[in-house]
């Protein structure tokens, strides 16, 4: 008996592991994106954290995706990544 | 040539099962005794012809390899070369290619020659596999003789719980017949990874799923519709709500290939129905890498989150079938997706004025999403032929049953609003004015099909409408 050759239905691709990037030990001198991705009320969060956040000097950058039910545009992608170095991201309902 | 080196001088591919073969008997005979150097490869007996050297060629690699499409067919080589080759029985060719002049005496001029076994259904792409000479570019793995393909194919996260059919080379060559496009073609981009799609994976999967060949162009085709900006399948399967892609079929192919759009449509028991949408699904998590708990965060999904496909009945419709009303022609076949839940049922077997059936339906069609909550949803009525009865003895069209439900579902915003009824989910504060429709006129799509008995017809509602959302989208069919 010999073996049966299968075609892989996958797109063979392989996951690459990346570490992730080092947490902060402090909020001093960085910036915090707030990314808003249009679910009702996650604003209201949102907003909640931006009061406590700039009342503790900390400076905060906020975002907006378009709509929730799509992947964020790479230009919205890109000027986060520039501007940002901490993000919170509200997947409110 | 690749891999056999020819022998030298005339080369004769023979069957035993082919009459002309046996009628050139004494001619090869003939050669042999006249110190001609000539090798004979038969095809399915090797003790065939009797009482002369042949070559086994019942694998029929040499005549895979040589393209011999009849049988006999005779050669000359030179330095491994064919440089000449005549098909059949023809005396004059063949007196020309091996120079012996009164060849067969006593047969006739001409007599065409028998397939050759290398055409026979299946064989070529069995020998086509097993030679390695094939278009496919898939990564092969191989799987142990003594473990079960099937379940090889679950232990390797390929299937959606369902067994699927383990895609062998020989059934993925197989199915790419089923189209003209090649399989190295990209099909699509599918999230959520954004891995392309080619024809091949495109038929790997469709192998998988229980397809024959003829559905091929459907799948890829639903696969194409799928992956747009517009239908949105990444958010489709990222959301926590119920949506999975429902393919519909017009035009001729669902004919041609049996699809069902009669009794029991949206059911189970119909080969194409099963398996096309079941493609479809498989395509998503296998080459797009979708799959349920990783980024579909359904909730609870529906039981078409399997396979979800169905052909309108165009034939008893009192209207334009579906893909025509969105812009196709007339006799077009084509596929329209459309991001839909489970069906629900609507009763109504008394009414037999429009004005009732349609409040029936606008009835039954508030409920899509929360009774109170307006404009974010579209649905799709799949309406059966008695139901249709009553709308085709009043004369009315697609477009006036449209306008009707949209009437009857314009709501007031003190209905609608949250809190109003005692509950809280509702419209927004800015909605408590005025009234407003339940649906867009264009969110509302229907589709005539089920069997000739029973005054039901079917809702499937969809997920968020629109441009942030997802649009229905209709596409033709290439074969």
């Amino acid at each position: 008996m010999t073996d049966q050759i299968l075609l892989d239905p996958t797109n063979e691709r392989a996951p690459q592991p990346r570490a992730r990037a080092p947490r902060p030990a402090t909020l001093a001198g960085v910036t915090v994106g707030l990314l808003d991705i249009s679910k009702p009320r996650g604003d209201v969060f949102l907003d909640r954290l931006a009061a406590q956040l700039t009342g503790r000097g900390v400076r905060v950058e906020r975002f907006r995706k378009p709509t929730f039910a799509k992947v964020a545009p790479a230009d919205l992608r890109y000027e986060i990544s520039v501007k940002c170095d901490v993000v919170v991201e509200a997947l409110a309902d | 040539m690749n891999g056999v080196r020819l022998p030298e001088g005339l080369v004769a591919i023979v069957k035993q099962d082919c009459p002309t073969c046996h009628l050139i008997v004494p001619v090869l005979t003939e050669l042999a005794a006249a110190g001609l150097p000539l090798t004979i490869y038969s095809q399915d007996d090797p003790a065939f012809p009797p009482g002369l050297p042949v070559v086994d060629d019942t694998g029929l690699e040499v005549s895979l390899r040589l393209d011999i499409e009849t049988v006999p067919t005779l050669l000359r080589v030179i330095g491994g070369e064919v440089v000449e080759r005549t098909e059949g029985w023809r005396r004059n060719k063949w007196e020309d290619l091996t120079a012996v002049a009164g060849l067969g005496r006593g047969l006739p001029d001409y007599r065409p020659g028998c397939g050759s076994r290398t055409l026979e259904p299946g064989i070529a792409e069995t020998l086509a596999a097993r030679s390695g000479v094939t278009r496919l570019r898939s990564r092969n793995v191989a799987v142990g003789a003594l473990e079960d393909p099937v379940e090889a194919c679950f232990e390797r996260g390929w299937s959606d719980g369902l067994p699927v059919v383990p895609p062998t080379p020989e059934r993925v060559l197989r199915m790419l017949e089923g189209t003209r496009r090649a399989p190295g073609e990209v099909v699509a981009v599918v999230p959520p990874d954004y891995a392309e799609c080619t024809v091949e994976k495109a038929a790997i999967n469709a192998v998988m799923a229980g397809c024959r060949p003829e559905y091929l162009p459907v799948v890829l085709t639903a696969v194409e519709a799928a992956c747009t900006d517009e239908f949105n399948i990444h958010g489709i399967l990222a959301t926590t709500y119920f949506v999975g892609p429902v393919v519909i079929v017009n035009g001729p192919i669902a004919g041609a290939i049996g699809m069902n759009s009669g009794v029991n449509a949206l059911g189970q028991g119909n080969r194409a129905n099963a398996t096309i949408g079941r493609a479809l699904q498989l395509v998503i998590r296998n080459v797009g890498g979708g799959r349920p708990g990783g980024v579909d965060r359904a909730t609870l999904g529906n039981p078409g989150k399997y396979t979800f496909c169905f052909a309108e009945d165009e034939e008893r419709s009192p209207w334009e079938p579906l893909a025509v009303e969105r812009g196709l022609r007339s006799g077009t076949s084509a596929v329209t997706l459309f991001a839909g839940e489970g069906s629900r049922g609507v009763f109504d077997q008394q009414s037999r004025s429009p004005e009732s059936l349609a409040r029936s339906l606008a009835g039954c069609l508030r409920t899509v999403a929360h009774p109170k909550l307006v404009r974010d949803y579209d649905a799709l009525i799949v309406v059966s032929p008695e139901h249709a009865r009553v709308f085709r003895e009043a004369g009315w069209s697609k477009a006036r049953l449209r306008e009707e439900i949209v009437r009857l579902l314009t709501l007031p915003g003190a209905e609608i609003v949250r809190g109003a009824g005692g509950c809280a989910e509702g419209m927004p504060e800015e909605f408590a004015r005025g009234s407003w429709p339940k649906f867009l006129p264009e969110g509302l799509l229907f589709v005539h099909a089920g069997g000739s008995a029973g005054l039901f017809s079917a809702i499937i509602g969809s997920w968020k409408n629109g441009a942030a959302g997802s649009r229905p989208v209709t596409r033709e069919v290439r074969v």
